[in-house]
């Protein structure tokens, strides 16, 4: 089991290091590569804790789609990077109360939290029952937390027609190609064949 | 200790190093030869002779191609992003290679035989736009990140549609496991029930490895050679080592996912002669014959054509197919892994 301290702390190594490339780096591209490095590398630890279907459901979403977006973007941007640097020591104070805020709720909450306290053992019940954990997964999802998990879905389902309908607009000044009605033309509609008398055509 | 040392660590290490370069050699060798295959398949389709002429029937030019670009210079342009520039290639190239490692070849003959192959996969066909964008970006040059921009929009639209093949493959084999989905055609391939949704899996892995006829990415004649203008000898050979194991990965995905993987066709006597693996490889190789067969015979999509046959056509189309063998596995009490 020493392998998997060493691994663990490689790989935590890597996740706070690549946490303060975020931040630390000038070129914001290279923040959102030091992000994918993180995303990527928390992948691994959820592997280490046998949570294989988490582990590749954060490759798969995170980096897969959210971060491709993420670099898109700001890939597109055209920042100004002297003026995004001129307001660091005024942001600052602010910057670092939140920071403090956010530790002091953080320490309150796990000093005082106790996890499930009516429980038996820690040990979670897929790890008892031998099942994979994607089979857990399902089990628990689509029996006891089905309201949550269908409310969250409309949740989603409603954000996704809001952000539809704000950006959709019909631009009447583009041509756009109608497939159906190319399909539809027949040579009837589409060839008209003349007959011009001979020494008569314009 | 040194013992325990010796059979905890050691050997399985040397095992797994031993399996890795079991799958990568013959791949290599396999990538370098689809090179040739294309060349002299392009060639007969067009009433030429092809490399005819570095060893018998130009069999080495691979290697002759090989050695050119491994002795060339690796040119650098000023203004791009240098450690970035050369990460590009390598994460092309690794992450073609890496998905190999839940392909089953036959029974057991697996290097990692993990609970969720086909999420593995998925996951690692999805970090394969990052070695486009960001050599686009890294390059520093406008045809390059236009290719890149490309690339990028044209794998994630189609992400989706192969996605919701994947889930109803899932539906009918009840494991993300690839073993298992391979056993779970013992009776009928699920090319069979499944055909409209390999048809899309098919035509989205054109997509995704950047090939004829969905190229636009490095569109010869908008963008040069759009995201690798850039790239000179080994890096630009990395690219394109890339793009043919990712052709030789798609086809094995889907003969793994379609075809029955290692499954002769039937379980009769002339069929069950040929051993799994090579059922497996010639299902591949018939497979990866169709992507070069496709270029040599499709002309290029136009962009917004291209974006309206993924959103518009496959998306609906699969999700719909999902819904359907959902229903139908519910309806008629097929639905396998219960209980």
């Amino acid at each position: 089991m020493i392998l998997e301290a060493i691994v663990f702390y490689i790989f935590s190594a890597v996740v706070v290091g690549a946490g303060v490339g975020v931040i630390a780096a000038r070129n914001p591209v290279h923040s959102v590569l030091f992000l994918i490095l993180a995303f990527f590398t928390a992948a691994g630890l959820f592997i280490l804790m046998g949570a294989e279907f988490l582990a590749f459901i954060l490759v798969i979403v995170y980096v897969g789609a959210v971060a491709v977006l993420f670099l898109f973007v700001v890939m597109m941007l055209d920042i100004d990077f002297e003026r995004l640097r001129s307001g660091f020591v005024r942001y600052l104070p602010v910057g670092a109360g939140v920071g403090l805020l956010l530790l002091v709720e953080l320490v309150l909450i796990f000093g005082t939290w106790e996890v499930a306290p009516k429980r038996l053992s820690s040990v979670p019940v897929y790890a008892r029952a031998r099942l994979t954990n994607t089979r857990a997964l399902g089990d628990i999802l689509y029996t006891r937390y089905v309201f949550a998990f269908e409310m969250a879905g409309l949740i989603l389902l409603v954000a996704m027609i809001g952000a539809i309908i704000l950006t959709l607009r019909h631009r009447t000044e583009v041509r756009r190609q109608r497939i159906a009605a190319q399909l539809a033309r027949t040579p009837k509609e589409s060839v008209e064949v003349v007959k011009v008398p001979i020494g008569e055509g314009a | 200790m040194d013992n325990a040392l010796w059979t905890l660590y050691a050997r399985p290490a040397l095992i797994t190093v031993g399996e890795v370069l079991a799958i990568i050699v013959p791949l290599l060798v396999a990538v370098a030869y689809l090179t040739y295959a294309e060349r002299k398949i392009i060639a007969l389709s067009q009433l030429r002779k092809g490399p005819n002429v570095v060893g018998p029937f130009g069999l080495l030019q691979p290697f002759a191609d090989g050695l050119k670009l491994f002795l060339k210079e690796t040119v650098i342009p000023s203004g791009a992003s240098p450690v970035v520039f050369v990460i590009a290639p390598i994460l092309t190239f690794t992450l073609a290679l890496i998905a190999w490692a839940v392909i089953p070849f036959a029974p057991g003959a697996v290097v990692a035989n993990i609970n969720v192959g086909i999420l593995y996969l998925f996951a690692v066909s999805s970090l394969g736009v990052y070695g486009i964008i960001i050599a686009g970006w890294a390059s520093n040059s406008r045809y390059a990140f236009l290719g890149a921009l490309r690339s990028a929009a044209q794998m994630v639209s189609y992400e989706v549609a192969s996605g919701f093949v994947l889930v109803t493959v899932l539906l009918c084999a009840g494991s993300l496991n690839l073993t298992d989905i391979v056993l779970a055609q013992r009776h009928v391939w699920f090319v069979v029930p499944l055909l409209p949704m390999f048809v899309v899996f098919y035509v989205s892995g054109l997509a995704e490895t950047n090939r004829v006829p969905f190229d636009l990415p490095e569109g010869e004649s908008e963008l040069v050679a759009g995201y690798f203008v850039e790239y000179s000898a080994m890096t630009f050979a990395l690219f394109y080592l890339g793009e043919y194991a990712n052709i030789i990965l798609i086809s094995g995905m889907a003969s793994v996912l379609f075809l029955g993987g290692w499954l002769p066709p039937a379980p009769v006597v002339p069929f069950t002669w040929i051993p799994g693996p090579l059922w497996f490889a010639l299902k591949a190789a018939l497979l990866a014959f169709g992507f070069l067969w496709v270029r040599t015979t499709f002309p290029r999509f136009r962009y917004d054509q291209l974006m309206r046959l993924g959103w518009k056509v496959f998306l609906p189309l699969s999700l719909g197919w999902v819904f359907l063998t959902a229903a139908v596995l519910m309806g008629t009490g097929w639905l396998p892994g219960h209980g």
